[in-house]
């Protein structure tokens, strides 16, 4: 099992996702370097968070333009697992890869602090191990995390189940309809504003209480052992 | 500009004239500043040496020991006059100077911190400078920050009006490397000296000297303009060059751009440096050699490289799209001969630069000091709870999560206990976590330099403390006006030798620090305003103490309450007054009680603990209620004090105090007792939500936890208008 987590110039969480997925979780990771061509290796990629390009004209929008999201396009056309975290769903959105949009937070402020989420899809391959209305403790950390979508878009959303998490208790940016997470149509693509590799390790959380944030990087763990064996 | 003694001791030691570049190089390398001339002599003095030091105070990071090859860099900094000016560009600019100075000991920077100080918020309306200035100082560090993805874990804010038109940025950052791999600047004949980074242009041209004399004029030109985008690119550059031992010695450009870092690196690697000024990659073409040697453009990094590793260097640095000059070569001793097309333009001995003739400025107590009043009378107070819900929502005491939250606090998996609390922790393996505090009082520092600056120290290693560390270092800033005028001089002294007396009896080494002077606009000078940092080491997970009670906890509380409100918030904010009884600490009591809870709670004994300064007892507990979202009921009457009334009894500022919680009351009792601690049992946590404190059957304050928080939170309604 080999995960890529995939590193633009200004990525800043990607050191964060290689220790909680190598050391904490035990699927294997590596860096792949946006230059990098060959990316047929991986059996699944994370999109990690930071400011690539230093957030320049708009959060996600050049990284969007590199050579390693048209081959990312093509794995997620053939149906490999790709989650993108933070900057990462900023970038998929960019890419075209996401419906949607995400704009700058309500207040215009930056915004780090624990919230909940609920969840409310569990047949992706990042959300099988969870439960319908599970409620995650989680933190969040962007400035860009309002994701807006017309209406008609939005009814498809729901159509097709693509929203896989939305905020609980309280709208920290202003997000349609509460949505902290969204998957394509088919479900294997899947970007959220909120950080789950922050919540793996319960020393970490503000309580010290343990998080179920972790079950989305095992669901992959999960979804992939089953494929590769069959 | 250089004096006239300066300009005499100059050309006796050039033996001729100096040239038009070679003053502006001087003039900026014998700025306040750089030079450190007003201050050298005395910080020469701090403590600086112990067990964990590997290197002290000195033009870059300290470095601590932390064990098993770990070591720690910290270096404090702060960028006061420009973000006065331009409050984003200049707080922004700021976290990346101290970022710079931690890579460059080939350690990777972990976190920051910083002390801020203001004008009062009071009244502050749309258009209050105050307020502007707050709001863009925080976006400003926030967003340099947040960027480069390193954790801005905690801090210390101050409002008073003595900063009007004005505000202190300070930006402490830490650095986490292994020992053997710190990087050990040295230098050989043939060595290739580097610029790389950010191209050079006319952006903060002769900041040093800017930040070297009262802010008179709000000289935009002088203040630099961020990139952290070039700069996270730098660090990451940086990390993997040091990893292929391409680096032999590193210096980043700050104060005086490349004039002070050719001098200052040329002196540390003890060589002389040819350069060529015309290789240099620029902003904008026709740069005059003087502005391309003084300009303070940011992110820019200077590099000694062996010619062998220039392919590798070559290779990272592209990977990183950093742009990057050769600039010249190292060559023989102690002299900077610097080159404009091959023709030689300055030529100056770097020995002669880093040395400038120390000032001896006159030194008198001030005036004021003489006409201050011990004894004030006060009226009766009917509703203590009105004074406590003021005291909750002065923005000295309350809640800072309008700003916490505006910083990535959590970035890079390490921050254990958030911003807001006693101290904050980082975690630097499973089992090793660092706690670092910065604390400031500049009210108390303003009535007693000597006692205020005593009090910061005791502080910050009991905030450091509460989360179950050991203190091993500290750093220190110091910032008053300006050092021309003797009674500010005095007040610095007396600060100085604060830190010497504290040092000395506590011994943990000074391992870092700056000196800030001119800290002045025409009002007036700023109140003296230390600012201390203190690094504390915990050495195992089950030792992290945090500040939030637990329902059964038994309250005890630590430390005699003297009647010490002088420069209180309380006597601050309810009176305006000028009142000189500052808390004393007395360091045998100081050292007694923080050996007494570290012992607790390496036993297990304890289950919240909590600093009991700014704003006293009455606060203390009310962050306690708060933090736990509880109900807390105290007789005051137990509390050890010499106090007159309750007010004064709830809101003393005297230091060496704890509050902690426990469940083991009997043990705690013990062991204080065996120890000779002046301590008593002071209450109980419950489930009630209200904050209950009674003076032996009469009650005092009776809050519910709404009301509680809703002061508490004030700032965020200030803030955000609402």
């Amino acid at each position: 099992m080999k995960v890529g987590i995939v590193v633009f110039p200004g990525s800043n969480c990607d050191r964060d996702v290689y220790h909680v997925l190598n050391d904490v979780l035990g699927l294997g990771a590596q860096y792949v370097w946006h230059t990098e061509k060959a990316i047929n290796d991986f059996d699944a990629l994370i999109l990690p968070g930071g400011f690539s390009y230093g957030d320049r004209l708009r959060a996600g929008v050049i990284a969007a333009q590199s050579p390693i999201v048209e081959a990312i396009k093509k794995k997620a056309d053939e149906g490999l697992p790709i989650l993108g975290i933070c900057n990462g769903f900023q970038i998929l959105v960019e890419a075209g890869l996401l419906p949607g949009a995400l704009m700058r937070n309500d207040k215009l402020q930056f915004s780090c602090k624990w919230l909940k989420i609920e969840v409310l899809n569990v047949n992706t391959p990042f959300t099988n191990l969870l439960r319908l209305n599970d409620e995650i403790s989680i933190p969040i950390a962007h400035g860009e995390g309002r994701y807006v979508i017309g209406d008609d878009k939005l009814h498809h959303l729901y159509e097709n189940n693509q929203i896989v998490f939305k905020y609980k208790d309280q709208n920290p940016n202003g997000s349609t309809e509460m949505i902290a997470a969204i998957c394509n149509e088919e479900g294997n693509v899947m970007g959220l504003m909120p950080h789950p590799e922050r919540a793996t390790e319960t020393i970490l959380s503000p309580t010290h209480a343990k998080s179920n944030a972790g079950l989305i990087f095992l669901s992959l763990k999960n979804f992939l052992s089953n494929y590769i064996k069959n | 500009m250089l004096t006239r003694k300066e300009d005499i001791y100059l050309r006796e030691k050039l033996g001729r004239k100096p040239n038009l570049l070679e003053i502006d190089m001087i003039d900026a390398e014998w700025s306040e500043h750089c030079s450190y001339k007003s201050s050298r002599k005395y910080v020469k003095l701090l403590p600086s040496s112990g067990k964990r030091v590997i290197v002290g105070p000195g033009y870059d990071a300290g470095v601590l020991d932390l064990g098993n090859d770990d070591v720690l860099t910290v270096h404090i900094e702060s960028h006061n006059h420009p973000s006065a000016v331009e409050p984003y560009g200049g707080a922004a600019t700021g976290v990346g100077g101290v970022i710079r100075d931690i890579i460059s000991m080939g350690t990777r920077p972990i976190a920051l911190l910083n002390a801020l100080r203001f004008s009062s918020l009071n009244g502050a309306n749309k258009t209050s400078k105050a307020k502007w200035l707050f709001k863009n100082v925080v976006k400003g560090i926030a967003d340099y920050g947040n960027c480069i993805g390193i954790p801005t874990v905690g801090g210390d804010i101050e409002f008073d009006d003595s900063f009007k038109d004005y505000c202190l940025v300070d930006v402490a950052a830490i650095g986490l490397g292994k020992k053997d791999k710190l990087i050990a600047n040295h230098a050989n004949d043939g060595d290739l000296i580097v610029l790389a980074g950010n191209p050079t242009g006319k952006d903060g041209i002769r900041g040093a000297s800017f930040a070297s004399k009262l802010l008179d004029e709000e000289d935009r030109s002088a203040v630099q303009i961020p990139d952290p985008f070039l700069e996270k690119l730098i660090i990451e550059a940086t990390i993997e060059a040091a990893k292929n031992n391409c680096i032999n010695a590193i210096k980043d450009l700050g104060g005086g751009g490349l004039s002070c870092c050719l001098s200052e690196l040329s002196h540390l690697v003890n060589r002389g440096f040819e350069i060529e000024l015309s290789s240099v990659h620029t902003k904008v073409a026709g740069l005059s050699p003087n502005e391309i040697m003084i300009s303070e453009s940011q992110e820019r990094m200077v590099y000694i490289i062996n010619k062998q590793k220039l392919s590798t260097f070559d290779k990272i640095f592209n990977k990183y799209g950093i742009t990057y000059s050769i600039i010249g070569k190292v060559h023989g001793q102690d002299n900077l001969n610097i080159l404009f097309h091959g023709k030689a333009i300055a030529n100056i001995s770097c020995n002669l630069m880093v040395n400038a003739p120390l000032c001896n400025r006159k030194s008198k107590k001030p005036e004021y000091l003489k006409k201050i009043k011990k004894k004030i009378v006060l009226d009766k107070i009917r509703d203590y709870n009105i004074i406590l819900l003021d005291m909750l929502s002065n923005p000295n005491i309350g809640n800072k999560n309008w700003v916490y939250q505006q910083y990535d606090h959590e970035v890079g998996l390490r921050t254990v206990i958030k911003p807001g609390a006693n101290a904050s922790v980082i975690k630097i393996n499973d089992n090793k976590f660092v706690s670092i505090k910065l604390d400031g009082n500049s009210k108390h520092c303003y009535l007693d330099p000597y006692h205020g600056t005593l009090g910061c120290l005791s502080e910050a290693c009991r905030n450091v403390i509460c989360t179950g560390a050991e203190p091993i270092g500290i750093i220190d800033h110091l910032q008053f006006g300006s050092p021309e005028n003797p009674q500010i001089y005095w007040t610095f002294k007396e600060s100085i030798e604060a830190i010497i007396d504290f040092c000395n009896f506590m011994k943990i080494p000074v391992v870092g620090g700056k000196v800030s002077f001119y800290n002045e606009t025409m009002n007036s000078p700023i109140k003296p305003s230390p600012i201390i940092g203190t690094i504390g080491l915990i050495e195992d997970r089950w030792h992290i103490t945090t500040n939030v009670p637990n329902v059964g906890d038994t309250l005890f509380i630590l430390g005699q309450t003297n009647e010490e409100l002088g420069g209180s918030e309380y006597f601050d904010s309810h009176l305006h007054s000028k009142y000189g009884n500052v808390p004393m600490v007395d360091l045998e009591t100081d050292r007694r009680n923080n050996l007494a809870v570290l012992h607790l709670i390496q036993n297990g004994l304890v289950d919240c603990a909590h600093d009991c300064s700014k704003g006293g007892i009455g606060t203390a507990l009310a962050e306690l209620a708060i933090s736990g979202k509880l109900g807390i009921t105290v007789d005051l009457k137990k509390v050890p004090n010499n106090c007159s009334r309750y007010d004064y009894l709830l809101f003393s500022e005297t230091h060496s105090r704890f509050i902690i919680g426990t469940r083991q009351p009997d043990k705690v009792n013990k062991i204080l007792s065996s120890r000779n601690c002046i301590f008593s049992e002071i209450g109980k946590v419950d489930r009630t939500k209200i904050l209950n404190l009674c003076y032996s059957g009469k009650e005092i304050i009776n809050l519910p936890y709404d009301d509680l928080n809703l002061g508490y939170n004030t700032m965020n309604h200030i803030m955000n208008g609402t």
